[in-house]
């Protein structure tokens, strides 16, 4: 299989190419949905992958990443093997949750990724819990919980936040403002718009930044990870980005303008910052072709693996309900 | 005509919403999206952004409020997508809405209508796909109904929004899309279980999801000679044990078919209580099929193996009747 871009790389190629093997798994997804290998709900993060692209490679392999049911990108870029996302996809065995959980529930321990939550808000208390056990263990790690912008007006959201910002502990709060929770626009569901003031109303650090721009949602990540790690409490961070596809492969997505949505395409993170790579001479088209077809590879394989993959026996149905194998 | 089940909630909600200035409908993305579902879909060009109300994702928040808006005079129906969500509103339903009658020495009401979806079988996974209904039939104070039929999703909300108390309604996501004859006399009264087929030799009690699944069975039975009462509770709470002892009174059996979880469940309730009214009247023990004691996994053929199916269902009844 093709191996994920090395460090060796300049960052700016390392950011493109995380990019595009975003795109490409999830525009595999898609057909694989309309093909009916891929049931259930599925989320596409098609248009926002500026946001994990820049995010993820700003935190450390020992920080902990806690997301929603969008989370393909997330889980891809944390090092979760495609292979194993794939097969979970396919709600096969060798998925990374032996295909109890499916595309909303994408899990790894080894690996820090704690979700894959499909309860909006549910991975807020999480995240601040996981940083309250770092921080009384004297672990000097950082909580990312990536969550979207309907996400503030649970409950969930403002007792999270406020609990992180009175321990002062280690989260950083990333917010994925798509502008759209389901078919409700922001303006619809929130009294002030301007999320970061709702963050500081907590007395916590927030800053909005371009989630269109890889370079930009990555320098910011960069900067308030330092931020968290050198103690000062929480921080959030608001990327400003778009999601091109419809909510679900169930949303007919008739709440948004067509205009509007064709406007955001034009800033696609992929291609602009392909665009402004090239003008700067740091990429070739060349060079450009072979990351994209790259990442196909990657996602063939993912999806020959998933194919051939083995179906969990229905015997294993109640393993792993307790840690024992004990039932009720 | 046939309609939809989905159809059928929708003209009971346009009615009550025309026939009521009181009523009105809230929840997350019931007007601009049409309802997850699609059953609120043109209710908001019929009747505007006051009724027809979008809510920010704050389940307790705006729960709760359905039950202030209760209190002061209004008949609200609060769309919860799915039970799963329900659980971050269970403070007002439980605490408040099910309680205030009884805390204010009959002072106040709660006449509330709280609708959700509820169950498996979408590979959905473990947090879109429990049937929780059983801790809502836990507790006094709330009306419980599961709608199974295209005539009761017409004929329920008209009572619910007549009933003085909090009434909470069970939608399985399977039955959405069920199509069925809308009788004339679709009225229904949400205190009674209904028989749903006559029988002889053995009783069939099952709710919601589960019903067209124990009607299948039941006449999947009747092919081999073997002769079954329906019985659809639903009524979820009060439980209408009446219905139940007399059927059992009459068939000497019984086979419980129910999608929560068996410890603890619905099914329990309905076999203590029958254990209670007709121990004497039983040719044999009780018997149960539930879905299977794990989170609901995604994978199709895990998902089928941990609910209740007919063919389950058919050989529960072959082991009652040993043959
Ligand atoms: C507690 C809860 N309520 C409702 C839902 C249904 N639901 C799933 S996603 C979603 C929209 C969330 O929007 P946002 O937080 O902005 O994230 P996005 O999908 O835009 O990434 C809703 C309402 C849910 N999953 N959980």
């Amino acid at each position: 299989m093709t191996a994920p871009p090395e460090s060796g790389q300049p960052l700016s190629l390392q950011l493109l190419a995380d990019m595009l093997r975003i795109r490409r798994m999830e525009e595999k997804c898609a057909e694989l949905y309309g093909a009916g290998k891929i049931r259930g709900f599925l989320h596409l993060y098609i248009g926002e992958e500026a946001c994990a692209a820049g995010a993820l490679r700003a935190l450390a392999p020992e920080d902990n990443i806690v997301a929603t049911y969008r989370e393909h990108a997330h889980a891809l870029l944390r090092g979760v093997p495609l292979r194993a996302i794939m097969a979970e996809m396919y709600g096969k065995a060798a998925g990374c949750c032996r295909g109890r959980g499916g595309s909303m529930h994408l899990f790894d321990a080894a690996r820090r990724f704690y979700g894959g939550n499909a309860i909006v808000g549910g991975g807020l208390p999480l995240a601040v819990g996981l940083a309250l056990a770092d921080k009384l263990q004297g672990i000097a790690r950082v909580t990312a919980c990536f969550f979207g912008e309907g996400a503030m007006a649970e409950g969930a959201f403002h007792e999270a936040i406020n609990l992180a910002a009175l321990w002062r502990l280690p989260v950083l709060f990333c917010c994925e403002n798509n502008l759209y929770a389901m078919g409700t626009a922001l303006a619809r569901s929130e009294s002030q718009t301007d999320l970061c003031a709702k963050a500081a109303s907590y007395r916590v650090a927030a800053v909005e930044v371009d989630g269109m721009d890889v370079r930009a949602v990555h320098e910011a990540t960069r900067q308030a990870t330092q931020q968290v790690r050198a103690g000062a409490g929480p921080f959030f961070l608001e990327y400003a980005t778009y999601r091109f596809r419809a909510h679900s492969m169930f949303d007919p997505d008739l709440y948004r303008d067509k205009a509007e949505i064709e406007q955001w395409k034009q800033r696609g993170p992929i291609h602009s910052f392909t665009a402004q790579l090239k003008a700067a001479g740091e990429l070739t088209e060349e060079a450009f072709l072979a990351l994209d077809a790259s990442a196909e590879a990657e996602v063939a394989d993912a999806v020959a693996y998933a194919e051939a993959a083995e179906m969990e026996p229905i015997a294993d149905l109640l393993k792993d309900v307790y840690t024992s194998q004990e039932t009720s | 005509m046939k309609i939809s089940y989905r159809e059928a909630l929708r003209q009971a909600l346009r009615e009550a919403l025309s026939t009521d200035p009181r009523v009105f409908l809230m929840g997350e993305d019931v007007g601009r999206y049409g309802g997850s579902y699609a059953v609120s879909k043109g209710l908001l060009d019929e009747f505007g952004p006051e009724r027809i109300r979008d809510t920010p994702l704050s389940e307790l928040g705006f729960v709760g409020a359905g039950v202030g808006a209760a209190l002061g005079g209004m008949r609200p129906i609060v769309e919860v997508m799915t039970v799963n969500f329900s659980l971050l509103a269970l403070d007002p339903i439980v605490n408040t809405a099910a309680a205030l009658r009884h805390m204010s020495g009959g002072k106040f009401s709660v006449p509330l209508v709280v609708r959700m979806a509820t169950g498996a079988g979408r590979q959905l996974a473990a947090q879109h796909s429990h049937s929780l209904e059983n801790w809502y039939a836990h507790i006094p104070g709330i009306r419980v109904l599961a709608p199974a039929t295209v005539a009761d999703a017409r004929g329920m909300l008209v009572q619910a929004l007549a009933d003085p108390d909090p009434v909470v309604m069970f939608e399985h996501a399977q039955l959405y899309n069920l199509e069925d004859e809308l009788p004339d006399d679709w009225q229904c009264d949400i205190t009674h279980a209904a028989v749903r087929r006559p029988g002889t030799q053995l009783t069939l009690i099952s709710y919601g999801g589960s019903l067209p699944k124990a009607m299948q069975a039941a006449s999947e039975l009747a092919s081999e000679g073997i002769d079954a009462e329906v019985i659809d509770l639903r009524v979820l709470r009060p439980l209408d044990s009446d219905t139940l002892t007399a059927s059992v009174c009459k068939t000497h059996r019984a086979v419980i078919v129910d999608e929560g979880w068996k410890t603890c469940s619905l099914a329990a309730e309905i076999m203590a209580r029958l254990m209670e009214n007709c121990f004497y009247e039983l040719d044999a023990p009780v018997a149960r099929v539930c879905s299977e004691e794990v989170p609901i996994p995604y994978a199709k053929h895990l998902e089928d193996a941990a609910l209740p199916q007919v063919a389950k269902i058919i050989a529960a009844v072959r082991g009652m009747l040993n043959v």
